[in-house]
């Protein structure tokens, strides 16, 4: 679990972030979303302790790392996995030289113990026979995928990831968003996605932090999200037209629905009032079907009734 | 400029502070005492024989005073090479070829956040990516100065004797003649102070690229103008100093 507490951060005049706190908690996906220039990455960056808040507090797992001593912080830094936006992959190394990198780095593991992890690791990305290739020539998805085994080879406690399907084909981005999500729970680890594409959100968003100048908004669900009555959540989830029209569409069928219910009710009160023809009873409760032949062929169906 | 210098100060303390293991920096360092020594040899090489060459077809050219031997020539070529070519022209054409391509490929991390997967996973990335960076090369340029000497000596010997304006004898009579050893110690004091220098600003220059392609490109230009600055400078004041 990760606990962020009021942090803040600025670049000259502009207040990046302004006064973020939140729980991150383990075994879920976690995203922060937001528009551009909210400040998403910045927050990241500064949980991960690539830039340091101006004031505020990040505690993983109860450790205090923010200002801590520097093997601490270290200590903490060796849990941490991270899949950058770039994918930064080392590009002089080949993929199996990659993800080996930080196993070479911080662990004790002999060569043979590394090139077993790291096969795993690829199969698991679904990279297997991938080993001698070199990051020039992995697609954008590819390097993703590489990116996520050398963060999740160390055993890592803590993914993070930025813009994890930032420039991939819809597709290619949902495979991704379901690797992460697998791995989170497979290995239980807490995972923080910085993201501003509503289909992860739909998708793979456990728990989500919105972002707005700076400041967390909103924070829920994905099934509350849609219902959230934050206007400016509102204007960014609904900013796509596709996703207007589903709202729309949404809204239409819950209106209808309603209103069903509505005429169901009403027809019951009646019913107790006045005992109804068993054929009446049924038509006021059952979904009328749309007709086919305009209002002549209702006006036929109901003088058959009749 | 004072903010710069402090900055760099500050750098290059960074890269002594949780270095990696010894086994690890070896590695790298003899990784990059290839990639900088081996692949500068061709034009070290190249550079310093014709460097030599001139020296001598010059030298001979002013030398029309019946009264000097010939084996002057021969003298004014050595010294000349050992005391100045050699070290400081060498370390101007690797602060062209070696700080652009150390700034480069620094710059070219950082922007693409190599160098924050680096910091991510707990490396001092300064210390990971540089400080091998500066050791080889102050291990490779004193050894690419002595291959410099010998080129250009032998590129005047060359040059001199197909011309005609000296003979084998008399090159070789000048280049014994004199012969101060202190003087191959200073030229090799020179290309270590040289290269701690050209790796170093080099390595300044590439580490704090911040924006995109464009300034990789402006991070490499800088970093081998004021490497040639920085050389120029550090030549007078050795040269003030040691001699």
């Amino acid at each position: 679990m990760i606990e962020i507490h009021n942090i803040h951060k600025a670049f000259g005049d502009k207040k990046v972030l302004d006064g973020v706190s939140g729980v991150f908690e383990t075994g879920k996906t976690n995203l922060l979303l937001g528009a551009s220039g909210t400040g998403k990455s910045v927050l990241l960056k500064c949980i991960v302790g690539l830039i340091k808040p101006d004031l505020g507090s990040v505690t993983f797992d109860g450790t205090y790392f923010t200002n801590n001593k520097l093997d601490i912080r270290q200590e903490i830094r060796r849990k941490i996995g991270m899949l950058f936006q770039s994918s930064a992959l080392f590009d002089s190394m080949t993929v199996e030289k990659n993800v080996e990198f930080p196993l070479k780095m911080l662990t004790d593991m002999n060569k043979e113990e590394r090139m077993e992890r790291v096969n795993f690791c690829l199969k698991r990305v679904g990279l297997e026979g991938s080993n001698k290739k070199m990051p020039a020539e992995l697609s954008g998805g590819m390097k993703k995928r590489v990116g996520i085994a050398r963060a999740i080879a160390p055993h890592c406690t803590y993914l993070f990831c930025d813009e994890p399907n930032s420039g991939l084909d819809p597709q290619t981005a949902l495979k991704i968003d379901e690797l992460i999500k697998e791995i989170t729970e497979e290995y239980n680890i807490t995972t923080i996605i910085v993201t501003h594409d509503m289909n992860s959100v739909i998708e793979i968003g456990d728990k989500i932090f919105f972002l707005h100048e700076g400041k967390k908004l909103w924070e829920g669900t994905r099934d509350e999200i849609m219902d959230s009555n934050i206007k400016e959540l509102n204007e960014f989830i609904f900013a796509n037209r596709l996703m207007r029209d589903a709202k729309k569409v949404e809204e239409e069928e819950r209106e209808e629905e309603e209103e069903r219910q509505h005429n169901g009710q009403l027809s019951a009160s009646q019913g107790k009032e006045k005992a109804p023809s068993e054929e009446t009873v049924e038509t006021q409760d059952e979904p009328q079907p749309e007709n086919p032949e305009g209002p002549a062929a209702t006006t036929q169906t109901g003088k058959d009734k009749v | 400029m004072l903010q710069s210098l402090g900055k760099y100060l500050l750098f290059m303390s960074t890269l002594f502070i949780r270095k990696e293991s010894g086994r690890i920096l070896f590695n790298r360092t003899i990784d990059e005492a290839i990639l900088i020594g081996i692949n500068s040899i061709i034009i070290v090489a190249i550079v310093s024989t014709f460097i030599g060459a001139v020296t001598c077809v010059q030298v001979a050219y002013n030398l029309d005073n019946a009264f000097i031997p010939r084996s002057t020539i021969g003298f004014m070529v050595r010294e000349m090479t050992i005391l100045e070519l050699a070290p400081t022209i060498t370390s101007i054409v690797l602060a062209g070829k070696v700080g652009s391509s150390i700034a480069g490929g620094l710059g070219t991390m950082q922007i693409t956040e190599q160098v924050d997967a680096l910091e991510v996973m707990g490396i001092n990335s300064a210390s990971y990516l540089v400080l091998p960076k500066v050791v080889a090369a102050i291990l490779v340029f004193p050894m690419l100065v002595i291959l410099a000497m010998f080129l250009s000596i032998l590129g005047g010997y060359v040059a001199g004797t197909l011309s005609g304006e000296v003979t084998a004898q008399e090159y070789i009579t000048g280049i014994r003649d004199q012969f101060i050893p202190y003087n191959i110690t200073f030229a090799l004091i020179k290309s270590v102070v040289f290269a701690f220098l050209i790796s170093s600003i080099s390595s300044f220059r590439g580490y704090y690229t911040t924006g995109g392609a464009l300034e990789v490109g402006a991070a490499s230009t800088a970093a081998v103008t004021n490497s040639v600055i920085a050389i120029l400078i550090g030549d007078f004041v050795l040269a003030y100093l040691l001699l």
